[in-house]
């Protein structure tokens, strides 16, 4: 990231890197459908399909958006807040998992 | 890219007076309308895992042909729509404003697409698998009630973000806006990208049924 004070001419990357991006993000999104369709077990198809997904979403982020190559301070103003709150929102997990054995029988 | 912030050598940057992210302020502002945007969808996936997770008879409704295929398709054209928009914010910084309008149209062409698909995809759950938003034959109730909440929210964003790009696909073409317009509008339209890298493995491929 980008330190200049007296001027900053942000420099992005090139067309080649994009497309480079591009086919990543659709072999990983090939790889995600061939993983449902052989029906792979839920809990290594969870794993699997949200980390990619974050891979994914870190690409999109970094070369799409541009932001690997912005102030190392707008990355630091905006994500580790993000992802604390979004963290914070496990805290139901608990409470979702106990819901069915708490429900009377039928 | 192209954008030029010029700030005194002397003193914080955190002062006053200056552009401590040396960014423009458009950009800055769309940064944060992303970042709470992004707090509305979590909050939507996470209700739609906590539904699933509380009711062990959650529906797999997603036929790996016609749901998964139709899914997979308006996948690439999110995914091949940001390609585009990237070149029209590149054509943009190099001046070629025709070359970047085209981008621009292309964009949203894919868009126009994926909004099709998707509606096509709804019509079918809704006429052939009896789910709506209220009920299914599964008896829960939640998973069209998640289901369409968060599809129909990421949709409106799409239909929302073609209206974005027309007004600067033909302001760019008349002549008008900067190319910081382009990419602020570009920062948008992939984050209606990034938010469906989620959507799709989540609900539909944890769904699928072949």
């Amino acid at each position: 990231m980008s330190t200049h004070v007296e001027e900053i001419s942000s420099h992005g990357p090139g067309i080649p890197t994009f497309a480079k991006v591009w086919m990543a993000l659709l072999a990983m999104t090939a790889i995600e459908v061939f993983l449902a369709y052989m029906q792979t077990p839920m809990m290594i198809m969870l794993t699997v399909l949200l980390g990619l997904s974050v891979i994914k979403a870190a690409l999109i982020i970094a070369y799409f958006m541009h932001l690997k190559f912005e102030r190392l301070s707008l990355f630091l103003t905006l994500f580790p807040m993000l992802i604390f709150c979004i963290v914070l929102m496990l805290i139901f997990l608990g409470d979702a998992y106990r819901i069915p054995m708490m429900r009377p029988p039928v | 890219m192209s954008t030029h912030v010029t700030t005194a050598a002397t003193g914080s940057l955190w002062e006053g007076g200056r552009s401590p992210y040396l960014t423009n302020s458009k950009k800055f502002g769309m940064w944060l309308f992303i970042i709470s945007d992004s707090l509305t969808f979590s909050a939507m996936l996470f209700a739609y895992t906590y539904s699933r997770v509380s009711n062990p008879n959650w529906p797999t409704p997603f036929h790996f042909s016609p749901s998964i295929v139709f899914s997979s398709v308006m996948t690439f054209a999110l995914l091949t729509s940001s390609l585009t928009m990237v070149m029209a914010v590149h054509s943009m910084n190099q001046g070629n404003r025709a070359a970047a309008a085209r981008w621009l149209l292309a964009t949203m062409a894919a868009g126009a697409t994926f909004v099709g698909l998707h509606l096509t995809e709804w019509m079918n759950l809704i006429n052939h698998e009896h789910i709506t938003a209220f009920g299914n034959e599964w008896g829960v109730p939640q998973f069209g009630g998640t289901f369409f909440a968060i599809t129909g929210l990421h949709m409106t964003h799409v239909v929302i973000g073609l209206i974005y790009l027309g007004v600067i696909c033909q302001a760019v073409m008349r002549g008008k806006f900067k190319a910081e317009d382009v990419e602020v509008a570009g920062l948008y339209w992939h984050f209606v990208d990034l938010v469906w890298m989620f959507v799709f493995p989540l609900v539909y491929l944890m769904s699928a049924r072949v």
